[in-house]
């Protein structure tokens, strides 16, 4: 590890003169900076919104790519100093994120080998924290979603309202080589509205796993936001979860999200649980025929009551959670899992933790940017004072001054740029605590499918236990007449008949119980695992970029004060 | 005698320790700021030392009391008796801040106070003023009189400052060609003028963001800290060597961010207050120009004045009439104030000529040597930063 982090530095000081042409690229352009306050203004704002916003595609007058390096070795007192020149905003370079690239090569020596995961921290491709850090599971499995090109489509089968309703459909595109989808890569173009389809199909499914949270409906920000804005939003949105859905590992492998990614035109999956609730009855299998398999594969599901039509089965079992809630006697199953109610009680721990340190998280990186900002305009303020100077000098004195002020300057404005670039990585890498903090919500539905699984078992033991005892009493009635009552028999098999049925169900709800159990157990592991990997690399990621930019920072100051350093030998 | 930090003025030291003492010394200081008085009437006594071997001075040492005021006191002494000089700055008397009289307001004060002192006294003309020697000589019950007959005459230093400002005003309505003039021609001063203007603005607005980094080192401290006691929660909820990287982060955490507080400290001290110094010795040269501007306007009017004099002289000598006399000894009395006039204007022309000169050097020195401090101060704090951090990043990576 210590021949890393030295390859790393070394690496990183020959970045550093290598780059420093780039970097010493502050160039005042005489035109717009004449003078007039109007020039000054227009610079000052298209500056300001370079240094406001984060995202790439801003205007960055003081591109590193922008310049040739001044030559700081005239005398100044000879002749007035060529001051830099800084390029108007028309030559602003959109691969303003390109300098970190090595700098994130330098600070992420523990997942380097993970290409496949590893791009440059541009936001607009929101990577996942977990695809960044944990190299995908011991085999060589791949697969990447991207979801790109938004797009207008109008709703055919509404003709009540003419023109009717638009929406908007996005590429996804996958990159994979699992081979149960039996092509490398495809493209589908589905609208939001399939996502929630596909998001509400895996909770059945899947319940006691787990999921990754959909990103939301936002139906007031659709509305009040600007088109392009919100479709964006909702692009990275979409990227992210499909992304997140890959990565789980029983997910990824799921039917749905295989129909999602592959089927062609409308979405094959019920938009809703038309499978009309059975009383108790037991599983429903997801249409196989679809995907040609025309076995039935044992993947029974009950569904939970709530999602289903069945008010008698919901009035049931609402009867039994208010006679677990209130009545003095125990029902007939409970949790039990002693572990289980620990390790509930630490999820709840860690969400209210990770949520305040989520909160602490954007804080800091507020206070991060701020500093980088007003470094700048300290910078830039300078900037103008030199040029200003070096205008009116009459003095020799001022002419040293204006030098002073430049070299400040500068080092301010690549100060500046440091810590906006330190910002960049410690968002990426904080990211981490939000993404946690939303799967929480996950651990939450898990959890809650596990006690509605349990709700129906009680559900059912109970009226099974009810109607073996209108058995007993139905026996106790008949057999004090002889010969017995026809209706009373036929009674009597009806009965049997029903208490079988239920007995079956109740086997079926406790099987399903019993794996929704397993589910949580397993996914719990697997979140704790995966938690420690992904928090252990968040750590060494931050600390690591906060060595780099300090590193880098002080580098700039040292010369300043180097180079300053006569006036004050000359005080003493 | 209380260890004094080093000025970040150098142009604000009369102490040349290499002198030897057969040759005229006159070293000051201000030191030991105490808090007296309470509530609204609460102010600030320092110890003035003079140490000195010129003759016009009582003894080779002598310690005073004084307030903020008497300084004041010196400063319009000086301002009113030394036209054409730029009088050194005073800190602002900011009578919010004085509520809060936190230890730190109170040293840079003190700070201030002993650099202007030591401007006066190394100023080859300012140091031989006798307001001086009274300032540094006389007991507090003298000052207090002065203070008070002074401020009879000039008013509450409050509404002095503001009768200045509104000189100010009204003469660089004038200067700046906004009224009728009655100005030189000289474009070589007009340049100086336009110049002084310009430059506090540029200067106003590096200080304001001079001020405003100091309140970011503040924030960042403050919200590194925050985060860092998140994350030691955090981390009590997971097990083992995760839980105690955490807690490493959390604890690592706070040392940054107290470190970035003190760098704070010093960033307001040695970068926004020569700054701030700077803005207000250019707010000086402006009032010598407003007074500059009177001289000459002074000069102008009483040139005038002599030659309608002398006309109306020769007039009356023509008709010999019996007011010959008395306009003689007028015409006589006006060209001497005419002549005093002139004169003072001059002297002023002559002065503001070496004062500039000087203004220049020193402030480049003032200004390397607050760049020199930030700088350092910025290269250590991040190299503390980057040590701290990169210890905790070996443990990460045990």
């Amino acid at each position: 590890m210590m021949g890393a982090e030295n390859k790393g530095h070394d690496h990183e000081e020959a970045h550093l003169y290598a780059s420093k042409e780039e970097m010493e690229s502050l160039v005042l352009d005489k035109h717009p900076l004449s003078g007039n306050s109007n020039g000054n203004s227009n610079f000052f704002s298209s500056y300001r919104s370079a240094m406001s916003s984060s995202l790439p595609d801003s205007h960055h007058p003081l591109s590193p790519s922008a310049a040739s390096a001044i030559t700081t070795d005239s005398d100044p007192l000879l002749s007035p100093p060529p001051y830099p020149e800084l390029h108007g905003p028309s030559s602003h370079d959109n691969s303003y994120i390109k300098p970190p690239n090595y700098a994130d090569f330098i600070f992420t020596p523990f997942d380097g080998e993970d290409n496949k995961g590893l791009e440059s921290p541009s936001p607009s491709s929101a990577n996942s924290p977990t695809s960044f850090s944990r190299s995908s599971s011991s085999n060589s499995e791949y697969i990447r979603i991207t979801v790109s090109n938004p797009q207008k489509e109008q709703e055919t089968t509404n003709s009540i309202v003419p023109g009717g309703n638009t929406y908007f459909t996005y590429l996804i595109t996958t990159r994979t080589n699992i081979p149960e989808f039996g092509a490398a890569e495809f493209s589908v173009r589905r609208r939001f509205r399939d996502v929630v389809t596909l998001s509400d199909r895996l909770a059945e499914s899947y319940r006691g796993f787990f999921i990754p949270p959909r990103p939301d409906k936002n139906v007031v920000e659709s509305q009040v936001m600007q088109k392009q804005e919100f479709v964006e939003q909702r692009r990275v949105a979409l990227e992210k979860y499909l992304r997140r859905l890959s990565e789980h590992p029983m997910i990824k492998k799921s039917d749905e999200l295989k129909v999602f990614l592959q089927i062609q035109g409308k979405l094959p999956l019920p938009t809703s649980t038309d499978v009309a609730s059975r009383m108790l009855d037991g599983a429903v299998k997801l249409p196989k025929q679809l995907l040609g398999d025309g076995t039935v594969v044992p993947h029974e599901v009950v569904q939970p009551a709530k999602g289903g039509r069945d008010l008698l089965r919901l009035f049931k079992e609402l009867k039994q959670s208010m006679v677990n809630d209130w009545s003095g006697s125990r029902p007939p199953v409970v949790e039990e899992d002693k572990e289980f109610l620990e390790k509930k009680d630490k999820m709840h721990d860690l969400e209210q933790q990770l949520s305040s340190s989520s909160q602490q998280a954007e804080s800091l990186v507020k206070a991060q940017q701020d500093m980088g900002e007003t470094m700048g305009e300290l910078g830039l303020a300078f900037i103008k004072l030199t040029k200003f100077e070096n205008e009116e000098a009459v003095f020799n004195s001022q002419r040293a001054r204006a030098l002073d002020m430049k070299n400040f300057a500068t080092a301010a404005v690549k100060a500046s740029r440091f810590y906006r670039e330190l910002n960049l990585h410690t968002v990426k890498h904080l990211d981490t605590l939000h993404g946690y903090l939303g799967l929480m919500l996950s651990v939450h539905s898990a959890f809650t499918d596990r006690s509605s699984a349990l709700l129906t078992v009680q559900t059912l033991l109970t009226e099974l236990a009810s109607l073996q005892m209108r058995s007993e009493k139905l026996e106790a009635a008949s057999s004090k007449v002889f010969g017995g009552d026809k209706t009373r028999i036929r009674k009597m098999e009806e009965l049997k008949e029903t208490m079988r049925v239920t007995e079956d169900a109740k086997s079926v709800a406790i099987r399903e119980y019993e794996r929704i159990k397993e589910n949580n157990r397993t996914e719990l592991e697997r979140l704790d695992k995966e938690r420690h990997t992904d928090f252990l690399s968040m750590l060494k990621g931050f600390v690591a970029s906060q060595v780099g930019y300090a590193e880098k920072i002080a580098n700039v100051w040292g010369r300043v004060a180097e180079e300053t350093s006569g006036y004050v030998k000359e005080s003493i | 005698m209380e260890h004094q930090p080093p000025p970040w003025s150098v142009s604000g030291s009369s102490q040349s320790p290499r002198s030897p003492s057969s040759q005229p010394y006159l070293h000051v200081s201000v030191i030991d700021p105490v808090k007296l008085g309470n509530g609204v009437q609460a102010y600030i006594s320092y110890r003035v030392i003079t140490k000195t071997n010129l003759p016009e001075y009582h003894g080779p040492e002598k310690i005073v009391i004084r307030r903020y005021s008497d300084f004041v006191w010196l400063h319009e002494c000086l301002f009113e008796k030394y036209k054409g000089i730029f009088i050194p700055p005073l800190p602002e008397k900011n009578a919010v801040e004085k509520f809060r009289f936190t230890a730190e307001f109170i040293e840079m004060r003190r700070l201030a106070l002993d650099i202007f002192l030591n401007r006066v006294a190394s100023h080859h003309k300012l140091r031989q003023s006798e307001d001086l020697r009274t300032f540094l000589q006389v007991d507090e019950a003298v000052m207090e009189r002065l203070r008070a007959h002074e401020t009879g005459i000039f008013k509450k230093p409050v509404e002095l400052m503001q009768i200045f400002k509104d000189v100010q005003s009204k003469v660089s309505n004038v200067v700046l060609g906004k009224e009728k003039p009655v100005e030189e021609s000289n474009s070589e001063y007009e340049k100086l003028k336009h110049y002084v203007f310009e430059l506090e603005n540029h200067l106003a607005e590096a200080q304001k963001h001079a001020y405003r980094l100091v309140k970011r080192h503040r924030e960042l401290g403050k919200s590194l800290s925050d985060f860092g006691k998140a994350m030691k929660l955090l981390g009590s909820c997971e097990g083992d060597s995760l839980g105690r990287a955490f807690s490493e982060l959390g604890a690592k955490s706070d040392l940054v961010s107290v470190r970035l507080q003190k760098e704070a400290q010093q960033l307001l001290m040695n970068f926004e207050e020569p700054l701030k110094d700077y803005v207000l010795a250019v707010q000086s040269i402006k009032a010598t120009i407003a007074e500059r501007a009177n001289a000459f306007r002074q000069h102008c009017e009483l040139s005038e004045t002599v030659k309608l004099k002398e006309i109306n002289l020769e007039k009356l000598k023509l008709i010999h009439s019996d007011k010959m006399r008395e306009a003689e000894d007028e015409y006589k009395e006006v060209k001497e104030a005419s002549e005093k006039a002139t004169r003072r204007y001059e002297t002023m022309v002559r002065l503001m000529k070496e004062e500039i000169i000087q203004f220049q050097e020193h402030k480049t020195l003032d200004m390397g040597v607050a760049f020199h401090n930030f700088a350092d101060g910025q290269a250590r704090l991040a190299n503390n930063m980057a040590d701290g951090w990169r210890g905790l990043l070996a443990k990460l990576e045990a």
